[in-house]
């Protein structure tokens, strides 16, 4: 028995790294425990081929956690941005792309955007927004408990309803009407050009179980909006060094807060005196004591396979079983031999997010498939080539794309094994069509379907989330309403992971809210 | 041949014997079927430029006539104006082929508020509901899985299907009931503007607010979930065996343009489970002498009360002056006057085919024109010789009596909502099929029966542009009839005529907006206050004097009047507010 810990934080994803941090920082004696050999989770620099190396993973910062950030002085700690604020660029297959950035839209070869759909996407984003920019202060708060006596939850629920009632009486209509609506509609509202439309309507999808026509997607865009980094909406970065960047600079502030790491260590169950936990049990039956646990892990295995659904009521524990965890979403990692050429795309532009999505009609198509465990012939992809703003990443000339691909079933029928070579020939020739040569030019190429995420992470179904990030899953119903709240139905013992409020994507606010519940609640002897 | 029938085709049936479908789009060809007749023209006493009547309704459906009747009961003079030669709308029954009985829109009766039944007695003016016990789905293995009215009946049927979902059915069944017993007592009362600082809205809130919060934590998270899941994940929650889930997602998915696995689903459910017949919650029946039989027995209550039905009246437009309703020019150039003005139309056809543009708000404008009415399903109205067999199910079992389905698993009603997304209906539709002459002998010859099939997914355009009209109806209805004889082997041959009524049917005869039989979408963006239009949700347009009555208002579709009740509620308040309107115009 080693010398007892404040706390033991389970996992060094980025969530469980600034959950650990935060703690520390506050005076509490932190240990992480990661089981992999080295710290990073989802957010990872891996090595596919000798001298490439790729975001495994995520590829994108969308909206790291200003907070996070600033709190943790990750820039001090070695963090760069190679590039900031990257535009988005709708590819289409005929080399007419579409440009969408903070000024607007702009045409590629010729592409002629009507002056309508200019001045509606303009409204329609400085609306979206504006709904987003209500919602962002609950995003770092701990979700309010429904039906609780305390003071704080209700004020809590009462500053949310404020929110959107200060608004203004038609703004508020309009948010009450779209905000279970489904992006499909909201977009076909308002906007012609289709390759925009599916522009918007990927990002409002991605990551999840759920096509543009399937209802509730406009909150889970506005959710994705909500975010904040270096004061534009949704901006995205790409850090340097890939995604693993942000995990080692977190790292280190961690170990300067006076944490202390410890990778290759499973855990393989909690120590449960009744009705607390006292610590953990490591794979190799060695035990830790502590005052608290969190675990950055998915909900499922943090109450079922490390706590136990037997000190769980019937009811809780059957709850958690019912948590929607079916990744849809695959990676796609190249190495390549020289810089893709697109039809179409000025050799400057491929430094941006290029959008593969020709249609909402062509995206639902790929969704139908997903939805019975089979492969969609043409998945939308989010691709990058981050050795554009990054050449350290690949040898001398030569590049790595990294493309993630919205629509791979967790269940596939046929089973993963026998289709992860097809399906990557199917993803190349699809990239193909649009860079014609870039097949020729593969050094090496690798597909992770969600089987392989969750054999990579323990995320259960391996969904990004840790959990679908639907209405039904989120706020005070993220993962789940008695464990929403951070701390869980046995004292001691905490969530912190993507799986919890506000959800998933590279921000680590998960990870600080849960720190500052266990602040709040565990004050120090 | 009339060249009214808009459609004929000759099919063979397996014994080669014709058999003739027809869809009517135009008068019904002989039989009483037209409740109203030369004399209902002639009680029209107030023609053009005499005295105005106090409101006019436009259409004769149930919402339309259950409105009437509430301002008919407080007095006012009322005028319904019905395009048809018949009054019903969506309920309504005729005799299309001599000796049959057609009810060839909504087809089965529960919604209907037992209020309003009491309110517009009913009973006395003829309405008889005969309840009907349960439902079958029928497997293509030769299996089937059989929902008896019986609890324990039905317990006992899951257990052979699976044990474990026999448990889960108790857990099921209060989940259910408890989220209807939460919205119930909602759906005659207007939903309150939350943006409004009136002390009614408020006030209504704060009752909506506080019903929900004594629900405690628990049940206040399972609400929340339970109006944004889709049936697919609700009903996972509960059952493992697929043909159990297939069964009871149906309810989920009729008359919505969404399949089983669309959030937003599991709330629908509610629309077909709150009902209730003779107190007894969730139940259904057939109004005896088909679905007419509501709207004839409210029609007769209307009349009683001095209101006053002009049938084969279609309305042009309405005429408006200074942001003012005062009255409709029908399509012969008669022109009536009234106080206000009701329609009993959708939203969309109210707005967009008789108002000028001229008249509305730009942003109102926009609004409904947005407004989602997508079309999802069509019917198959069948006499037959005799009574169809199902051999794989019981002999002599209730379940003869009960619905039919024959989607066996979830994904295979989600496949069937694939088709309709591409434009085209389903290849194997969900099909809710029923034999009502096996309760009620008036709808059919002695001995012979009359079926009734209702059918999604049926897009309202078809893919390429295609047009409903001519081979394509008749392919769908091969697709039905096909389907059904794959469980029943005499089927074929005894049908003696058929009635096929796709989307655009629906729309060209009854008027409903791409033949969507809720007259909008049930999604969160058209429910509750956001029903039709966020603003517009309490019955009143920016229009004055002219108010929505349809199921295109809250608390939306099926054979239930609550918008009509509703609607003639909030007019009269509004007339109360200047105490009445007779005494003012006196």
């Amino acid at each position: 028995m080693s010398a007892r810990h404040d706390a033991i934080v389970i996992g060094a994803g980025h969530n469980g790294l600034v959950a650990a941090t935060t703690l520390a920082k506050a005076g509490r004696k932190v240990l992480v425990l990661e089981a992999r050999d080295d710290p990073g989770g989802a957010a990872t620099t891996e090595e596919i081929a000798p001298g490439f190396r790729v975001p495994a993973l995520a590829h994108l910062l969308i909206r790291l956690d200003p907070t996070v950030e600033q709190e943790m002085a990750l820039e001090s700690h070695g963090l760069r941005y190679a590039q900031r604020d990257l535009s988005s660029v709708a590819l289409d297959p005929e080399g007419r792309h579409l440009v969408i950035d903070e000024k607007g839209l702009d045409g590629l070869g010729g592409r002629a955007i009507e002056a309508r759909d200019r001045e509606a996407h303009r409204r329609l984003c400085e609306r979206l927004r504006g709904y987003a920019g209500a919602l962002k202060p609950f995003l770092s708060r701990t979700p309010p408990r429904l039906g609780s006596s305390r003071w704080a939850d209700n004020a809590n629920l009462m500053r949310l309803g404020w929110a959107i009632r200060r608004q203004g009486r038609e703004q508020m209509r309009e948010f009450l009407r779209i905000v279970l609506l489904n992006v499909a509609d909201l977009v076909e509202d308002e906007i012609e050009d289709p390759l925009l439309q599916a522009a918007i309507a990927l990002d409002a999808v991605l990551g999840g179980h759920a096509g543009p026509r399937s209802p509730n997607t406009v909150l889970t865009l506005l959710h994705r909006l909500a975010g904040e980094g270096d004061g534009l909406p949704a901006a995205r970065a790409l850090p340097v060094g890939g995604m693993g960047a942000v995990t080692e600079a977190m790292v280190r502030a961690f170990r300067s807060a006076g944490g202390e790491l410890r990778c290759g260590a499973p855990v393989s169950r909690l120590r449960v005196d009744t009705d607390h936990v006292t610590g953990v049990v490591l794979s190799d039956g060695s035990e830790i004591e502590a005052r608290s646990v969190l675990t950055s892990t998915n909900p499922k295995h943090a109450f079922l396979d490390l706590l136990g659904a037997e000190h769980l009521d019937a009811g809780f524990a059957l709850r958690v079983t019912q948590i929607r965890m079916k990744g849809a979403t695959g990676k796609l990692n190249i190495a390549l031999r020289a810089a893709p050429e697109f039809k179409g795309l000025p050799p400057e532009r491929l430094r941006d997010r290029l959008l593969i999505a020709p249609s909402i009609d062509d995206m639902e198509a790929a969704f139908n498939p997903t939805k019975y465990g089979e492969l969609p012939e043409t998945p939308p992809l989010e691709v990058t080539v981050p050795t554009i703003a990054d050449p350290s990443l690949a040898p001398e000339g030569a590049h790595v794309l990294s493309a993630v691909v919205q629509y791979a079933p967790y269940d596939l029928k046929v089973g993963w094994a026998a289709s992860t070579e097809t399906f990557k020939e199917r993803l190349l020739n699809l990239l193909e069509s649009y860079a014609p040569g870039l097949k020729g030019n593969i050094v090496e190429a690798r597909f992770l379907s969600p089987k392989d995420i969750e054999a990579r992470l323990g995320t259960a179904g391996g969904h990004w989330h840790h959990g679908e990030l639907i209405v039904d899953q989120m706020l005070m119903l993220r993962p789940l309403y008695g464990a929403a709240q951070y701390d869980t139905p046995v004292a001691g013992y905490y969530l912190c992971g993507a799986g919890t409020h506000p959800g998933g994507d590279v921000t680590g606010t998960a990870g600080r809210n849960a720190a500052r519940r266990v602040l709040e609640l565990e004050k120090r002897p | 041949m009339d060249k009214d029938l808009a459609f004929v085709a000759v099919l063979f049936s397996s014994s080669g014997r014709k058999l003739i479908i027809t869809a009517s789009n135009g008068p019904p060809k002989g039989g009483d079927a037209s409740p109203v007749g030369e004399a209902d023209r002639l009680h029209g006493r107030r023609g053009m430029a005499q005295e105005p009547y106090d409101a006019i309704v436009i259409g004769a459906g149930h919402n339309g006539l259950t409105n009437a009747c509430y301002l008919a009961r407080a007095g006012l003079s009322v005028l319904v104006l019905e395009r048809n030669e018949y009054i019903g709308g969506a309920a309504v029954s005729r005799e299309l082929h001599p000796g049959w009985t057609y009810t060839n829109c909504s087809y089965v009766c529960s919604l209907l508020r037992p209020e309003i039944i009491r309110d517009l007695e009913l009973p006395k003016y003829g309405l008889q509901v005969i309840p009907y016990g349960g439902g079958a789905t029928l497997m293509r293995n030769g299996e089937s899985f059989s929902y008896y009215s019986d609890h324990d009946a039905t317990r006992r049927e899951i257990a052979r299907h699976s044990k474990a979902d026999a448990d889960a059915y108790e857990r099921y069944g209060v989940d259910v009931m408890r989220q209807c017993r939460f919205i119930r007592p909602l759906l005659l009362r207007t939903a309150p503007d939350p943006t409004s600082w009136k002390p009614r809205d408020l006030m209504e809130l704060l009752f909506i607010g506080k019903r929900f919060w004594d629900l405690g934590e628990r049940e206040m998270c399972e609400t929340i979930r339970f109006w944004t899941m889709s049936i697919a994940e609700f009903l996972d929650q509960y059952f493992e065996s697929d043909v159990v889930k297939a069964h009871l997602a149906g309810s989920g998915i009729i008359g919505t343009a969404l399949g089983p696995y669309s959030p937003g689903t599991a709330y629908i459910l509610l629309h077909h489970y709150m009902g209730e017949v003779d107190g007894s919650i969730g139940s259904w029946g057939f109004s005896r002498g088909g679905m007419g039989a509501i709207t004839r027995a409210l029609g007769d209550s209307l009349k009683a009360h001095g209101g006053e039905i002009l049938s084969a009246s279609p309305v042009e437009r309405l005429l408006i002056e200074n942001g003012r309703a005062l009255g409709v020019v029908l399509e012969n150039g008669d022109e009536y006057r009234a106080k206000i003005v009701v329609s009993g139309m959708d939203v969309k056809r109210t707005f967009l085919e008789t108002v000028d543009p001229a008249d509305l708000p730009e942003e109102f404008l926009k609004q409904v024109k947005r407004f989602k009415i997508r079309g999802s399903s069509g019917k198959l109205n069948i006499a037959l010789d005799g009574l169809p067999i199902f051999p794989q199910l019981p002999e002599d079992s209730s379940i003869q009596y009960g619905e039919k389905h024959f989607s066996e698993s979830m994904e295979e009603i989600e496949r069937a909502y694939d088709d309709w997304k591409a434009g085209t209906w389903s290849r194997w539709p969900y099909i809710d099929m029923l034999v009502p002459s096996q309760f009620d002998p008036t709808v059919a010859p002695p001995g012979k029966h009359m079926m009734t099939a209702f059918i999604q997914y049926a897009p309202p355009y078809l893919k390429n542009g295609e047009p409903w009209d001519g081979p394509n109806r008749d392919a769908f209805a091969k697709t039905v009839i096909d389907q059904i004889a794959t469980f029943s082997p005499n089927f074929k041959d005894l049908i003696v005529h058929a009635e096929v009524r796709t989307p655009w049917d629906l729309e060209n005869e009854v008027g409903l907006t791409e033949g969507n039989i809720f007259q909008g979408e049930l999604t969160f963006d058209q429910l509750l206050f956001n029903r039709p239009i966020p603003g517009y949700a309490q019955y009143r347009t920016p229009i004055s004097g002219l108010y929505l009555c349809s199921s295109s208002t809250h608390p939306g579709g099926g054979v239930m009047a609550a918008p009509g009740a509703n609607a003639a509620r909030e007019i009269l308040i509004d007339l109360g507010a200047r105490r009445s309107l007779r005494e003012m115009t006196r």
